[in-house]
């Protein structure tokens, strides 16, 4: 098999100007629902109570709502997740008692409305309560509680903002090295327009933006610089390669003749990924999503961004083979020594 | 051309071997088990214990898979759920029948099924998480200031005492939240108390400013004393939270500190999260209180008459009653230090304890009045009181004095770390917490499972489709990948959590990526004519410098996560990274030792399987490599 049967180089880079807009457009629009709408922060950064219920019946969300809020919640998220009988609910945190104390409280509350009672199932351990009905059924399960004080969760936020500055500082120290300054600048702002925009798709569609989101947000960094770095790799080979060529010609060469391995890999992240989003349940639900998002930019960013901009930035074959090669360019080159 | 030297592929089948060793265990799942362990120095788990356990094993006739001493703890494993719930209950009959704590603590564990051969190896399961696994996680805030108001309270009273005793004459000393403020008239007063903070009071700084006609001397603790004040207290906060969680009877807690003030406590498998909260904030109480000796109270501590009035009985850990009276001398908060040691004259072991200068002060004037009588030291938990130790007052003490006497350097040390920990030394509170319920945690291990094998076999397919024969190579790459990471994982030890799993799945996704390239690489050196031999070294090695650089910056990615995360992300970033370092070994190294294994010999190679190998030039005309 083979889906790639290029014959030219694309002559990727002629249109790159469209494509910056169009990144730059979708940048900006991203920028702009993460100022006006804000990322819809979860517990671990605000703070607060979550309780996970799972009733024996399909809840009744409504009635969830009214009970919790009946005792004095304002601000109070009741949602359905996974299955209709499985319910999430979220309390802000309250000064004063404690979160077990609250999710005690709430969950007592849903019992007595839910027509049963906290009981123990083991006379012999008074201590452990469970609801049941009068025919000793259990109607409603706790099966998860969480809390996060705010001062932890702002410690989270903070220490995200680190990690995410180190990777970005990281990565540029690693690329300036191998490469050069430009490609590093390249590579960066290629790589932080991938983060922005699954931001901004997080703040539009008002997801949860919670610690794993975060981590995939991150693994997206390092992730989406491994596409820059495979085209720039291919640029420098080029740029030793084929010394007549222009600099355009160069990049939609490197392009072309990476594209395959682009599009397989990439298919292969996301085959894992996609088997996460339908088998991972919940929890792994919107880290999928967001690595989704991320490797369908990060394949679009790497050839329009990330390359464009190291064109408009002015890589030159100079730069990259700074000590005049002597040698009759590469050992390996058929072509070596051949004149044209 | 292409041959690996022999040592190479023995790096590759050690390293096979290793990684199947160490991912065995996790096949053979987890037994329902019972752990006897003991939560006092001074009660060692041995035979004896193993002997015990057997007989109401064998009276209560629950019989179990197998019985072994484990370190300092003794396991049993039976087959069912109900089998090991039965088996508890007749351990904890048998080894207190009173159903007193008496330093055995019989907890409910998962032991690993892996025969006795692969445990001597070491080779363990993965540590699953707690959201893989169900239980509590507890995140407990130290409340820093409020320990160094309590020292700086203490240090108040010593200055007052010092200053009495040394006949220096202040004008009012005030604690002023964490500042002491002292007045002198004059300053010839002042000198002298310089003099005297300098000479006994070295962990305090000393400032002083003349104030109208008065002088004012501002005291505080050093930041080097305070720091300590710290270390202590939260060292002595877990050290009181570990003696109250073995109570709970919870087979692995772990209780660590994170960071200058936090203390986290995770206690798998735990499912009254309200109980486990009690005792985590539970108060406990030392107080020290005369013991009775008149011949009622003698009568009434043999058993033969009635309690006294005005005095009460309590146990002695051993069971011996002690008949003390209700008027407390001195409570917990007096006591400032406890250390275990030697007494210089006699070698031999012995407790100091240090009470502040009021305490220093009451128990002058008590042991003055009652000399050559037994003190009472006791312990109050759960409203429940428990002689630690009733020695004999043999002269004045003052504000330090010393418990010796019949102890062995294990119950000295018990002892000490008894009173210390009576109480917490700061309060807490706890800003996080998780419960994550048991069944729910079966169901992320199905789900991050699920999430795991299905991506794996489409890629499997995929490949093996695609590149033929050099796609099943990289297949078994990336299984090997799978192999290693695991392996690695349970060698480590490292907490595996559903984000863990992730990262798993996303590891092979990545990893994959090393494959494509050199696959690609090897095509395109085939299309542009080069002999089969020539292909296999040229793809691998041009597509090595792509792989290393590509690898780097995921690696930089991942430690960034590992440096600054905390939790889940944590969880994911150890996965990472691991998988990226194992998928730098499979996808390449041991890859081309399979394409070498399988080409290397053959001289006159005419094709190698990699796929269709299609030519621009050949006019559309499809040549198939093979």
């Amino acid at each position: 098999m083979e889906f790639f049967k290029i014959r030219k180089d694309i002559p990727f880079m002629r249109h790159a100007l469209v494509f910056n807009v169009i990144s730059f457009l979708t940048f900006a629009a991203a920028v702009f629902f993460l100022f006006s709408r804000g990322l819809h922060l979860s517990v671990e950064f605000t703070g607060g109570t979550v309780m996970e219920v799972a009733y024996s019946q399909p809840a009744d969300l409504e009635k969830i709502r009214g009970t919790v809020a009946k005792l004095g919640y304002q601000d109070i998220q009741v949602q359905n997740f996974g299955t209709a009988r499985d319910v999430l609910i979220r309390l802000p945190a309250q000064k004063g008692t404690t979160s077990a104390a609250q999710s005690d409280k709430v969950f007592a509350e849903l019992c007595v409305v839910a027509g049963a009672q906290m009981q123990p199932r083991d006379p012999t351990k008074p201590e452990q309560l469970v609801c049941l009905d009068a025919a000793k059924t259990q109607v409603v399960d706790l099966r998860r509680t969480e809390f996060v004080g705010p001062q932890v969760g702002q410690e989270l936020a903070t220490d995200g903002l680190k990690a995410l500055g180190m990777v970005v500082v990281g990565i540029m120290i690693y690329l300036s090295f191998r490469f050069e300054w430009k490609y590093a600048v390249a590579g960066i702002i290629a790589n932080l327009h991938d983060v922005i925009i699954i931001l901004g798709f997080f703040a539009f569609f008002q997801w949860e933006f919670s610690l794993s989101v975060l981590a995939a947000v991150l693994a997206v960094l390092g992730y989406s610089v491994n596409e820059s770095v495979v085209i720039f790799d291919r640029i420098r080979e080029n740029f030793r390669k084929f010394r007549k060529l222009e600099t355009t010609e160069i990049i939609d060469n490197a392009i072309t003749s990476t594209i395959s391995r682009t599009i397989i890999t990439h298919g292969s992240t996301q085959i894992m990924v996609l088997s996460m989003l339908l088998f991972g349940g919940p929890t792994l639900y919107y880290f999928a999503l967001a690595l989704t998002i991320g490797i369908c930019f990060g394949i679009y960013s790497s050839v329009f961004v990330a390359a464009a901009l190291a064109m408009w930035l002015g890589i030159k074959r100079e730069d990259l083979i700074r000590t005049p090669v002597k040698r009759e360019g590469d050992p390996d080159d058929p072509n070596a020594g051949a004149a044209v | 051309m292409n041959r690996y030297p022999v040592w190479k592929y023995a790096i590759i089948v050690i390293a096979l071997l290793m990684g199947a060793i160490y991912t065995l265990p996790n096949f053979f799942g987890e037994a329902p088990a019972v752990q006897v362990s003991s939560s006092r120095a001074t009660l060692k788990i041995d035979s004896t214990t193993l002997v015990r356990v057997e007989e109401a094993l064998k009276a209560a006739a629950v019989s179990a898979n197998a019985i072994g001493l484990e370190g300092t703890s003794v396991r049993a494993r039976f087959d069912s759920g109900t089998e090991q719930l039965k088996a508890k209950d007749a351990i904890q009959k048998a080894l207190s029948p009173d159903g007193t704590d008496n330093g055995y603590v019989v907890a409910l564990n998962l032991v690993s099924r892996s025969p006795a051969w692969l445990s001597a190896l070491h080779a363990s399961p993965m540590y699953l998480g707690l959201d893989l696994r169900g239980g509590v996680h507890f995140l407990l805030q130290v409340d820093m200031q409020a320990a160094l108001t309590k020292k700086t309270e203490s240090f108040a009273g010593d200055i007052r005492f010092s200053m009495r005793d040394k006949n220096v004459r202040h004008a009012g000393i005030n604690r002023n939240g964490q500042t002491i403020d002292i007045r002198f008239r004059d300053s010839q007063t002042l000198d002298a108390a310089k003099r005297l903070m300098a000479d006994q009071f070295p962990d305090l700084a000393v400032v002083d400013a003349p104030e109208g006609t008065e002088y004012k001397m501002t005291v505080t603790i050093r930041p080097e004393a305070a720091r300590l004040v710290q270390e202590q207290a939260l060292k002595q906060n877990i050290v009181t939270l570990h003696n109250r969680i073995n109570e709970l009877g919870v087979a692995e807690p772990v209780i660590q500190q994170q960071g200058l003030d936090r203390i986290v406590v995770q206690l798998p498998g735990i499912q009254d999260v309200a109980q486990a909260k009690r005792l985590i904030g539970r108060t406990a109480t030392l107080e020290m209180r005369l013991v009775d000796d008149s011949a009622e109270a003698r009568a009434a501590e043999t058993g033969t008459g009635p309690v006294p009035f005005g005095t009460e009985r309590f146990f002695e850990r051993d069971g011996r009653a002690v008949i003390v009276k209700r008027n407390v001398i001195l409570t917990g908060e007096s006591l400032t230090d406890a250390q275990p040691g030697f007494d210089s004259q006699t070698q031999q072991p012995k407790v100091d304890l240090t009470v502040d200068a009021k305490g220093g002060r009451i128990m002058r004037d008590t042991s003055r009045e009652n000399l050559r009588k037994r003190m009472a030291v006791l312990l109050f938990e759960k409203d429940k009181g428990e002689v630690l130790t009733a020695p004999v007052i043999q002269g004045e003490l003052g504000n330090r004095f010393q418990i010796s006497g019949s102890m062995t350097v294990a119950e000295a040390n018990d002892l000490a770390l008894l009173l210390r920990a009576g109480s917490l030394a700061a309060p807490m509170e706890i800003i996080e917490e998780r419960t994550i319920g048991p069944s729910l945690g079966a169901e992320n291990i199905a789900k991050g499972f699920d999430s795991v094998k299905w991506g794996f076999l489409i890629i499997l397919v995929f490949m093996a489709a695609y590149y033929m024969l050099f796609g099943l190579i990289s297949g078994i790459a990336l299984a090997v990948n799978l192999l290693l990471l695991v392996s690695v994982l349970s060698m480590l030890q490292a907490t595996l959590t559903l984000p863990g799993m992730a990262a798993m799945a996303l590891a092979l996704g990545m990893a994959i990526d090393s494959n494509v390239l050199i696959n690609e690489r090897v095509r395109e050196e085939l299309r542009q004519g080069a002999s089969p031999q020539a292909a296999i070294t040229t793809g691998y090695d041009r597509a090595w410098a792509t792989i290393l650089d590509s690898n780097i910056t995921t690696l930089i990615a991942g430690v960034a996560l590992l440096a600054f995360g905390s939790g889940p992300v944590r969880g994911f970033a150890v996965v990472h990274c691991i998988g990226i370092l194992t998928s730098m070994f499979s996808a390449v190294f041991f890859s081309r030792g399979l394409v070498n294994f399988w080409y290397g010999r053959q001289k006159k190679l005419k094709s190698i399987s990699i796929g269709t190998v299609w030519r621009p030039d050949s006019g559309g005309a499809l040549t198939k490599s093979k």
